[in-house]
């Protein structure tokens, strides 16, 4: 028998990390439950890149000439649209998925910059509406916590039909994280697995929530903009249905955006990339001449500077983080080495979310764990991590001669694969070939 | 008593007023010729009694807190959704998704309701002279639901703490739906609730349903059971 090493061979199809799933499988007879987005490796903005100025076009100087960053939301019909310095928001994360802590360092550290930050399944915080000057309100299926007192002192209402991480499917908060707090308002039995409807409760397509972002206005006198939040699954159709159910902004989260709880199948099998959902939506506005006029918020995979400025070349007004922002927080920081150990995992590899065990305080409502988090401290990273984002795109927008980043255009795109160029609509790097197109 | 009347000006103009109602207003309203238009009276927060002269579309008195409402005629979809407080009364039927997610307050359906009557409701009384339709109570978390006639299949649901009384018969009970003993106190606060509802029904032959709670923790082996 050769025991040459060379000559081991794992298989493809069965390599171990689906052996060791199967025999999970065999042994729990249930499905994996976790937190975190999808792991697999996904078309994404890394295979883009930015042409820059040459012969044809003029730079900006780095540190001299102005690049803007201002952005406005919900101009179609609000009577106060929301008005933003950075096209970077905070998306919505739930207290019970998070630590009040947590809430509140994400609010402190989005209004430093001149940002908002979203409520989540479960309703609205005190914490967090202090924090945050800006504050973007969730009408999610369940109506967990909603109050039309906290409606009126949001600044944007997002009604949610879904989420990248599982569109099709309702939240999840399971009983370890369901404490009296969160019981309470939720109105919940405390320590119950929360499943929460994946449907609203009192309207069924287009038409109904036409009549339902009417009854929002109604109620809030006409003031606040209305954002549609989807998972990308069909963008190009879902989109000109919020539009023509009267959106202001619509916000797009691809199958990259990360989640508190849901089945791995279901994070890393359902959706669609934010890359081609991106120009399918933005496609969809411009076929109404929207595009612009309803303004677009993309999430899902949206890491650094480069990523904003690419998807706002691409077409969106502003990006959303959930993740990377929780990471600025320290989600899977090397810290607590022995707590991440007990959770069979180490810093870096961590999507335990969905046990409430979070060694840095975030992701957890346990009140030990939760004071591992100094939200102070917290916000400042998180400002830090935004204010490098920005800086980063300004200097790509820079590079490309645009004096605010919302000029930014698809033409000043190319695509390293030809995956990434029929996905994006912009031309293989060296070539004038859009798959699909020319 | 204030009229407003719909074939004159628009709905924003009248959730307007009514929003913009001071504590020295006039408490009585009036609105004529609805013609089904949704969304009327949405958002109260005063203490108004409010009467609206016919049928309604979606959402007439959703969200509100303190106000007294009566639509005099037929209710359209989610009537009542998410009421915080007060009362509305539809003296006709009242179509799907009635007082949805409802947190508090009374909602009195003279005649029949819809599919899905109290769905996800989280503290509201609703009280039910006819029958409902199926998926009734589907996910209801608190409050009570009475149903003076008959309940459609898959009463309650996935229901949580909610209680459900029902005086005709009932098609089928959803997962995790259970009927539960009917004692006096039970029978009393039923009773109680039909009065405060102006609503006259012989309680003797009233069952009461609830929740088993097998599945408010997951375990693979109810999975069979949703």
């Amino acid at each position: 028998m050769s025991t040459d090493p060379r000559l081991k061979r794992e298989s493809a199809s069965f390599h171990r990390n689906v052996i060791a799933e199967i025999q999970r499988a065999a042994s729990e007879g249930i499905y994996e439950i976790r937190g975190f987005g999808a792991k697999r490796h996904l078309p994404s903005f890394d295979d883009l890149v930015f042409l820059g100025a040459s012969m044809s076009r003029y730079p900006l100087e780095g540190y001299r000439e102005r690049c803007a960053t201002d952005v406005v939301l919900g101009s179609r019909f609000a009577r106060k649209p929301v008005e933003l310095k950075i096209p970077i928001t905070i998306a919505g994360m739930s207290f019970g998925s998070l630590s009040a802590n947590a809430k509140r360092a994400l609010g402190l550290g989005a209004t430093k910059m001149g940002t908002s930050t979203t409520t989540g399944d479960g309703g609205m915080t005190e914490e967090e509406r202090d924090a945050s000057a800006v504050l973007v309100y969730q009408v999610l299926p369940s109506r967990y916590g909603m109050n039309p007192d906290d409606l009126r002192r949001a600044d944007a209402i997002e009604v949610v039909i879904g989420q990248g991480a599982k569109p099709g499917g309702g939240g999840m908060l399971l009983g370890q994280k369901i404490t009296d707090r969160v019981a309470a308002m939720r109105t919940l039995p405390t320590g119950i697995d929360q499943r929460s409807a994946c449907r609203h409760p009192d309207w069924t397509g287009p038409d109904d929530l036409e009549i339902k972002i009417e009854e929002l206005r109604e109620i809030t006198d006409w003031m606040k903009p209305i954002y549609v939040k989807i998972g990308a699954t069909r963008p190009r159709f879902d989109v000109a249905l919020a539009v023509k159910a009267g959106a202001d902004v619509i916000v797009l989260d691809g199958m990259q955006g990360g989640t508190g709880a849901t089945q791995d199948v279901f994070i890393e099998h359902v959706g669609i990339p934010t890359l081609p959902a991106l120009r399918e939506a933005v496609e969809a506005l411009q076929e109404l001449d929207m595009h612009r006029k309803v303004q677009l918020i993309v999430s899902g995979g949206i890491r650094s500077g480069a990523d904003v400025a690419k998807a706002l070349a691409l077409g969106a007004d502003a990006v959303s983080i959930g993740t990377a922002a929780l990471i600025a927080l320290n989600c899977n920081g090397p810290l607590y080495e022995d707590d991440y150990k007990a959770l069979g995992v180490e810093a870096g590899l961590c999507h335990h979310c969905h046990t409430g065990r979070c060694p840095v305080g975030i992701a957890t409502q346990d009140t030990e764990l939760e004071q591992r988090l100094d939200p102070e401290a917290a916000a400042l990273r998180l400002r830090n991590y935004l204010s490098t984002m920005v800086l980063e795109a300004q200097t790509l927008a820079r590079a490309c001669g645009k004096s605010h980043l919302l000029h930014l255009e698809p033409e000043d795109l190319v695509a390293l694969t030809i995956e990434a160029a029929a996905m994006a609509g912009v031309p293989l790097a060296g070539t004038r070939w859009i798959p699909g197109r020319s | 008593m204030i009229t407003f009347d719909l074939d004159r000006a628009p709905l924003r103009e009248l959730n307007q007023s009514l929003h913009d109602v001071a504590g020295e207003g006039d408490r009585r309203w009036r609105i004529v010729n609805p013609r089904g238009r949704h969304n009327i009276a949405v958002g109260m927060t005063q203490a108004l009694d409010v009467e609206v002269a016919g049928h309604t579309g979606y959402y007439c008195g959703g969200m509100n807190q303190n106000a007294a409402i009566t639509i005099c005629g037929h209710a359209g979809q989610g009537v009542a959704e998410n009421i915080v407080s007060g009362r509305v009364r539809v003296k006709g039927n009242a179509s799907q998704s009635a007082a949805a997610s409802g947190r508090g307050g009374l909602v009195v359906i003279e005649g029949d309701a819809g599919a899905r009557c109290g769905i996800s409701m989280k503290g509201v009384d609703i009280v039910v002279g006819g029958s409902v339709d199926h998926m009734s109570a589907f996910l209801a978390q608190a409050g009570t639901l009475v149903v003076c006639g008959d309940a459609g299949p898959d009463l309650g649901d996935s229901i949580y703490e909610a209680v459900i009384f029902v005086g005709g018969q009932v098609g089928s009970l959803g997962a995790d739906c259970i009927e539960k003993e009917m004692t006096a106190a039970h029978r009393g606060k039923l009773e109680a609730l039909l009065a405060q509802a102006g609503i006259g029904a012989d309680t003797s032959a009233f069952r009461r349903f609830g929740s088993a709670r097998r599945l408010y923790n997951f375990h693979v082996d109810h999975a069979g059971e949703y």
